[in-house]
């Protein structure tokens, strides 16, 4: 982790594309300070010497081979999968067209 | 093309076989009605949350296992975050960095020489829904049934060299699935499914030329085809000096050819990370010794096995055991009628044939081995033709009855009996007048025409070698 | 015992506290169904009720109603239990302060001008004023204990795996956990019966028998030892009146016959780095989800990305957006051994310091926060000193470890202050017995709020 790094307008655009949300040019700017801020303050991780530590992605860690049965359980019914739909034809939800 | 050098790599997607889905309990059916079989983990509904089935895990083991890999010491699993409207999650439980197992190889054997191509990885992930598009509206429609289906993904490494050894690897991999009763491979279904990678290079260059991905081939002869059009194409590109660009490419069955999907600059940023709502899994030693144990005999030594032991060729043997049930059918014939080459033809002809029209499998027939063992004693007996064989044959295979009772009940039983063959001779003889000149003249082939019309009056039931042996009498002497 | 009271008091209290969000339906057509004295429950608004509004206070949920009760619900109906409506929150939990919520803020019962805590403030607030009993919560860094803490009650973080998460509209999949707000301890313990136990549908839940945790509400600490651990009562990072109060509270334990031991957990100030690198990097996958396919608010579009993206911009607040480009932001190509990996090794590093600390003592003594409630609006702007707010809770769930927040006292303004007792994983029994203990022989508890 590069030390006092922070993160540039563009990449703010950039993540913000990914994320799917859209920014004004003020919140662009506004997030780019704060997140430079909180960046600021994280790489105080720097720090720790992490060279022989394992990583942990779970508090469990003895926590191993978690399976279910292969049985079939009842699915929902066609109305609580669709009543919350925004729109609808038939069974299917209905989206837009995809454009890459 | 000849002075260029095609490298390929497959990238198999494979439907593994469960009765329910990978996370969820949801049924895995093909052709439900519209998001029935769908609930809130599969739909990625707020607060839901994906268990594995166990099933599923153990295919994939044993697959890898089959194909010779190592598999991972702590398995993980992690999200694969796109969005797409038919990731309910906008992510995909897949695997990244730890697949499941990887360093194997499948042997495959193509123009009489065998060649080992080496298995990247082999992971486990969540199949997405399906969406149907219309351009008219401007709208998309979206089926969840096929989200969380077990997926299987088997990468190889470039290590093809033609279309058809794509096509090869393809087809043995198939097969070995197949024996192992883990999918069922039905591309039509989509529960096989393939992209490709391939480039081109000048014979004799060391380094990899520019490859394009290629997707959207449904069928092993659309694998070959796009891949030969493909490879075309690049080798094209670079005879007029151009270069290839390093894109995904549609395969279109229609026009034939293949189409730019995207460039690499528009790739995504998968963001992966260990998903953190499964844990990590682990095979013990033991374990995956007790498996390795309990795989069963795989194509290739199947087909060695068959040719060593009944005698047949290298082709006959790889046609029978491409098939598992088939050569299981094979297998158990011969229990019964002890003519292996005989039993090899009728399963590689006319019965492959069958179940070809019939997009089945043999093992959801009602035809039995018993029934061909019968139909062959039939034939070897003399008690029918082979012609009458093959005719009765779709009526065995649909009502599943023995052979020896639709002879009898349809009277289809050989005609053997001189005196009654030769009234038929006779009344052959008055209506071809012409025929018998035509023979006195020397012309032979009238002996074989007079065969025929015997041969349809009685419906194909007489005797041929016997009617032969009076007409030529009766010709002779002048009858 | 009626239904009917506690409407009664939402009515007169809610339109301040702004603690209750929804009311469930049936509760409005049946006001006199009697029920059990005391099973009377709010429930977070992150937690799916079948049928009823779930939105996490964020207008992206507009209008969903999940098909599915959450296993905690599921368990809660089965046991007879009323539920009193949904209990606001700061959207999907990113909050400390109840404040960024699409409903408004809830207010502190205790001081209307003050912030609840959070992100649990409405079922805070809504046990603090009497509205109910007790609330379910859920606590990803602090979000059970902290409101608990600023509001006088009783807030229990159970260990990781204890109770289902299925059902728990997620924030950060690994640090998530549902636990009871109560106003004294035997009810956290009576809720904690409830709700535990192993879920088939949750992979992360331990099948582990669950003791009846109300057999350690024993008046008792004698020989046991209290861990003081020193890197949480740091010179000058810390309200003098807070101080004062956890130093106070030791002493009644070890009056009470509890053995104090120093210990250490030298990589506490690394925690809220580490947390503020893993939370929002989960978070921003499980918020993916949230783009107008399939329910809550669809912000139409001609096409596909254009609708997600109107969408989501329209359906999240800033504190969502601010959390979902920071996750993005860390796991993205080029960052994520920088940032991903290297906070997941600094995780392993605070869970080794609870192991190691746990050898010496069998529970831990903090304070819950550094600070009473601060003012509506304070830290608002200013999110990173509002994230350094959590800095004693956070580290509890980076390791996975049970924790409770009891009230322990007041400052002269009236507010109350809350002390955090830790204990190792799956030993909530010793967090139960010692908060057990402090509370029968003190009355901080039985202070109620002028509302």
């Amino acid at each position: 982790m590069p030390n006092k790094k922070t993160i540039d307008e563009k990449t703010v655009k950039h993540v913000a594309r990914l994320s799917r949300i859209n920014l004004s040019k003020e919140e662009v700017s506004l997030y780019q300070r704060q997140l430079a801020d909180i960046l600021g303050y994280i790489n105080k991780l720097n720090e720790l010497d992490t060279k022989d530590t394992l990583p942990t992605s779970h508090p469990l860690g003895n926590l191993k081979n978690v399976f279910r049965k292969d049985t079939v359980k009842k699915s929902l019914s066609a109305e609580d999968v669709l009543k919350n739909a925004p729109a609808r034809k038939d069974d299917f939800f209905k989206v837009p067209k995809i454009i890459e | 093309m000849k002075d260029y050098e095609i490298v390929i790599g497959l990238e198999a997607h494979v439907q593994l076989l469960t009765q329910s889905k990978v996370f969820c309990g949801c049924s895995t059916k093909f052709g439900l009605a519209p998001n029935s079989s769908t609930c809130p983990v599969c739909l990625g509904l707020p607060g839901a949350l994906p268990v594995l089935n166990e099933k599923a895990f153990l295919h994939a083991i044993k697959t890898a296992l089959a194909l010779k890999c190592r598999i991972q010491d702590i398995i993980k699993f992690d999200r694969k975050n796109y969005y797409y409207p038919d990731l309910p999650k906008n992510f995909q439980i897949s695997q990244y960095d730890k697949p499941l197992a990887y360093n194997g190889y499948l042997e495959i054997e193509h123009n009489n020489a065998k060649k080992k191509i080496r298995i990247t990885r082999v992971h486990l992930e969540e199949d997405a829904g399906k969406l149907m598009h219309d351009p008219g509206k401007g709208l998309s429609y979206i089926d969840f049934n096929r989200t969380g289906i077990p997926l299987l993904e088997i990468v190889s490494e470039p290590d093809m060299r033609s279309p058809d050894e794509g096509s090869a690897y393809l087809q043995d991999l198939k097969s070995i699935l197949q024996y192992l009763k883990v999918s069922d491979c039905n591309m039509e279904e989509g529960s096989l499914r393939c992209d490709a990678n391939i480039s081109v290079r000048p014979k004799g260059e060391g380094s990899l030329g520019v490859k394009a991905e290629l997707k959207n081939m449904n069928s092993f002869k659309a694998v070959r085809d796009a891949l030969s059009y493909e490879a075309e194409r690049q080798v094209e590109l670079l005879r007029k000096g151009e270069s290839v660009v390093q894109e995904t490419r549609l395969w279109n069955e229609r026009k034939g050819i293949t189409e730019l999907m995207r460039t690499k600059e528009e790739t995504h940023d998968y963001r992966y990370f260990p998903e953190p709502d499964l844990v990590p899994l682990t095979v013990d030693k033991k374990e995956i010794e007790k498996i390795k144990r309990s795989l069963p005999e795989l194509p290739q030594a199947k087909k060695k096995r068959f040719t060593a032991l009944y005698g047949l060729g290298k082709y006959d043997a790889g046609v029978l055991t491409r098939d598992m049930e088939i050569s299981n059918f094979f297998e158990e014939t011969i229990k019964l009628f002890d003519k292996p080459k005989k039993i090899a033809n009728w399963l590689s002809g006319d019965i492959a044939s069958i179940l070809n029209e019939r997009k089945t499998t043999i093992g959801e027939t009602r035809f039995k081995p018993a029934h061909l063992a019968e139909l062959l004693e039939l034939i070897r007996a003399e008690e029918i033709s082979g012609k009458i064989a093959k005719e009765i044959l779709p009526e065995i295979f649909r009502l599943g009855i023995s052979p020896k009772e639709i002879v009898r009940s349809k009277g289809l039983k050989q005609i053997k009996d001189a005196g009654e063959l030769t009234s038929v001779i006779d009344d052959v003889l008055r209506e071809n007048k012409k025929s018998i000149d035509d023979y006195k003249k020397g012309k032979k082939n009238a002996l074989i025409f007079l065969v025929g019309q015997v041969m349809r009056k009685t419906k194909g039931r007489a005797n041929p070698k016997i009617v032969n042996e009076i007409l030529k009498k009766r010709l002779d002497d002048g009858g | 015992m009626q239904i009917k009271p506690y409407l009664d008091r939402i009515d007169a209290v809610n339109k301040k506290l702004n603690a209750i969000i929804y009311l469930p339906g049936f509760v409005g057509l049946e006001g006199s169904r009697p029920t059990k004295p005391g099973k009377v429950i709010t429930i977070k608004d992150n937690i799916c009720v079948k049928d009823e509004p779930t939105t996490c206070g964020s207008k992206i949920l507009e209008g969903f109603k999940p098909p599915y009760d959450a296993t905690v619900i599921k368990k809660l109906k089965e046991a007879g239990f009323v539920l009193m409506g949904k209990s606001n929150m700061d959207e999907f939990a990113f909050g400390s302060s109840c404040e960024t919520s699409c409903y408004g803020p809830t207010r502190n019962p205790w001081d209307l001008e003050r912030i609840p805590g959070g992100s649990s403030g409405g079922s805070a607030a809504s046990v603090a004023a009497g509205i109910v009993p007790m609330a379910l919560g859920s606590d990803t860094g602090g979000s059970i204990r902290q409101p608990a803490s600023l509001c006088g009650i009783v807030g229990m973080k159970p260990t990781y795996g204890r109770v289902s998460r299925y059902g728990l509209i997620a924030f950060a999949s690994s640090l998530d956990q549902i636990g009871p707000l109560t106003r004294n301890v035997s009810d956290s313990a009576m809720l904690l019966n409830v709700i535990s136990g192993h879920d088939e549908m949750d992979s992360t839940s331990l099948d582990l028998p669950v003791p009846d945790f109300t057999k350690s509400l024993v008046n008792d600490v004698k020989k046991i030892k209290i861990g003081i651990p020193k890197e949480y009562f740091p010179e000058g990072g810390m309200d003098k009146e807070v101080k004062k109060a956890i130093t106070k509270s030791k002493d009644t334990l070890i009056a009470l016959g509890a053995e104090p031991v120093e210990i250490s957990l030298p990589h506490t100030e690394y925690a809220v780095s580490c947390y503020y690198i893993i939370a929002p990097a989960e978070a921003s996958s499980n918020l993916a989800r949230f783009d107008g396919d399939q329910y809550g608010l669809r912000k139409h579009a001609k096409n596909m990305v254009d609708m997600h993206m109107n969408t989501r911009t329209a359906g999240f607040g800033s504190e969502a957006k601010r959390r979902i480009l920071l996750g993005t932001y860390s796991l993205s190509s080029g960052y994520y051994e920088a940032y991903y990996l290297k906070a997941m090794k600094a995780r392993t590093k605070i869970k080794h310091d609870f192991s190691d600390a746990f050898k010496l003592c069998d529970v831990i003594l903090t304070p819950t926060t550094p600070t009473p409630a601060f003012k509506i609006g304070e830290k608002i702007d200013d999110p990173l000193s509002m994230y350094l707010s959590d800095i004693f809770t956070i580290p509890a769930n980076l390791a996975g470890i049970p924790g409770i927040s009891i009230p322990c006292g007041f400052t002269e303004a009236g507010l109350p202050i809350g002390l955090q007792l830790l204990a190792k994983p799956f030993d909530e029994e010793a967090l139960i017995r010692v908060a057990y203990t402090f509370e029968q022989n003190t009355d901080f508890h039985k202070r109620k709020p002028n509302i």
